[in-house]
């Protein structure tokens, strides 16, 4: 496989993807949520202590995701389906997985960026005070690492249907599931509960987010990842079955 | 460019959509895929594009196989497929340099082939409207262009006259006509003439099944049944099927007379000649004999139409 070709070919459909993001304002409606969000939280949370505004915003945001990036990443090939682009698309010379790569990149691009905007706040923050920037940082690597994994998951979604509101709610309950994992650890039966949690993306989420990045919290991201892009591909390729 | 499809088989879950279809295309040959709906032309198209493989079978495109060389293949084939899926919401230019990027294009082709695809295919006045704003027959204009804007040397066109006005329908053959002078090209169509129009040579299909295959001219010839000559004479009679019927049906290379009625006077007739055999001369004479007026004779020619149809109904 010709692997710059690739690159090329990953960067053309996240190309177009992000364009139209932003031709159809999703991109502009998606950074004004986080924005605003992210904003409203902090202008009551000013007066708090840092620690404990810090730890609700990691905790606020989350759950901001869950809704949100099911809905960027709804038609990603839903639409596709619907409209029979697919079709052109798969008989270009391209394979499924730079499909799937450049769609992933695409919709986790604009949910990253909208999300790093709002580090503004931090800074606001930081120039009036003190504030201890070691867990700010991790605690946006680990939002970065589990929008990545909700971005994947939206898009195994999407590309499982050509309706985009079936592929909005599978979506989000999925990423729903993988998010209250371990919040019903006490209903698990007790063999089961280190693996339930180990699978549950907040309890790695929150290792980072402490500022101690742990090789296996950053691996169990990235094979999740993995697995879940791998579904995507699959999923395209039922055509073929 | 040949192409050569070889027993392609495809199911559908259970159900069998083409069955052992197996052709050859020639370099600069336009062929036109002839069949009823649910013939399979849509399902061959797919599995030569690589969008699907087939249950069995293979295609060859210039020595590629698309079970190996899929991608080599794609390459070289610019697909229009049925219904001409479009990305409403990108501008012509937009879409199109999407389309050519995603074809490995650099950057001085891509250059030149837009712009002449923009002047090929006549949408320089509306290059910077969303694709969705465009009428009918421009999205099939963009369609076309997107499908050659790499320059294939196959193009495979699913239906592309489809749901156009008489206008367009011959502009876009004038189109096709003209880019594929360098090109092979396969086109799916219900349309008789359209094919008659462009294609060098026509396959029928039916019901999944190869059933004729040659050029519009050899299939009228080989499909020509009996000879059919539609006259109409005038003659004092009171009885025509009594007083004209039986000496028409006398006329030595007559084989089937048919009555179809008249008024005034005015008699129609259809006669029906052993294959090969001109009665024209005989009819005449018979009527100068019996001082009828032949007021009209013509010459039926089995018409492709008639021979789809014949092919065709199951
Ligand atoms: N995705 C599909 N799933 C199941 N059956 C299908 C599918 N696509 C086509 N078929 C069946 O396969 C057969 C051939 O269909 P195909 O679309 O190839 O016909 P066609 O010749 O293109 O017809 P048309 O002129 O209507 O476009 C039909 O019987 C159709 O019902
Ligand atoms: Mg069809």
């Amino acid at each position: 496989m010709d692997f710059k070709r690739s690159l090329t070919n990953v960067g053309t459909i996240f190309q177009k993807e992000l364009r139209s993001y932003f031709n159809s304002a999703v991109a502009y409606v998606v950074i004004v949520v986080f924005l605003a969000i992210v904003g409203w939280f902090h202008s009551n949370a000013l007066f708090l202590a840092n620690t404990a505004s810090l730890r609700l915003m990691f905790e606020l945001v989350p759950i901001v995701f869950m809704f949100i990036i099911p809905a960027v990443t709804m038609r990603l090939l839903s639409e596709e389906k619907k409209s029979g682009t697919i079709e052109l698309l798969t008989t270009k010379p391209l394979i499924d997985v730079e499909i799937v790569l450049g769609k992933f990149l695409a919709a986790w691009a604009l949910v990253g960026v909208s999300l790093l905007l709002t580090l503004v706040y931090y800074f606001t923050i930081a120039a009036l005070g003190d504030i201890d920037s070691g867990p700010v940082f991790g605690g946006y690597f680990g939002l970065m690492l589990m929008a990545g994994i909700y971005v994947a998951m939206g898009l195994f979604a999407s590309s499982l249907t050509d309706n985009q509101v079936i592929a909005f709610i599978v979506g989000f309950v999925l990423v729903f599931l993988f998010f209250m994992l371990d919040k019903v650890l006490l209903y698990v039966p007790e063999g089961l509960t280190s693996i339930v949690e180990f699978l549950s993306v907040d309890y790695h989420f929150s290792n980072i987010a402490r500022g101690v990045v742990d090789s296996r919290d950053v691996l169990y991201f990235l094979s999740l990842l993995g697995f879940t892009l791998y579904l995507s591909v699959l999923s395209l390729e039922r055509r073929k079955w | 460019m040949a192409i050569t499809v070889r027993n392609l088989t495809k199911y559908y879950g259970q159900e069998k959509a083409i069955d052992d279809i197996s052709f050859d295309v020639k370099t600069g040959e336009i062929l036109g895929f002839l069949g009823p709906n649910g013939a399979g032309k849509t399902t061959t198209m797919k599995i030569i594009t690589c969008y699907m493989p087939p249950s069995k079978g293979t295609v060859d495109v210039d020595g590629h196989t698309i079970a190996d060389h899929s991608l080599e293949v794609r390459r070289k084939i610019g697909y229009l497929p049925e219904l001409n899926p479009l990305y409403l919401d990108m501008n012509v230019v937009e879409y199109l340099e999407y389309a050519a990027r995603l074809h490995g294009i650099d950057k001085a082709t891509l250059k030149r082939q837009l712009a002449s695809m923009i002047e090929v295919c006549g949408l320089k006045e509306v290059r910077h409207k969303d694709i969705g704003e465009l009428s009918k027959g421009y999205k099939q204009r963009v369609g076309l262009a997107q499908a050659m804007i790499h320059d294939p040397e196959v193009l495979i066109l699913d239906e592309p006259t489809s749901g156009l006005d008489p206008n367009q329908i011959v502009e876009i053959r004038n189109l096709i006509r003209q880019l594929g002078r360098a090109k092979t090209v396969i086109l799916s169509t219900h349309i008789l003439s359209e094919v008659q129009a462009t294609c060098d040579r026509v396959i029928i299909v039916n019901d999944g099944a190869i059933v004729a295959d040659g050029t519009p001219e050899e299939l009228q010839q080989k499909f020509r049944g009996s000879e059919s000559i539609a006259i109409e004479l005038r003659a004092q009679v009171a009885n025509p099927m009594a007083e004209i019927f039986p000496k028409l049906k006398a006329l030595s290379s007559v084989e089937s007379v048919e009555y179809g009625g008249g008024e005034n006077g005015c008699h129609r007739f259809s006669l029906f000649a052993a294959k090969g055999s001109d009665i024209r001369e005989e009819i005449f004479r018979q009527a100068v004999q019996e001082r009828w007026v032949l007021l009209e004779l013509t010459r039926k020619v089995t018409s492709l139409e008639e021979v789809f149809h014949k092919l065709t109904k199951l």
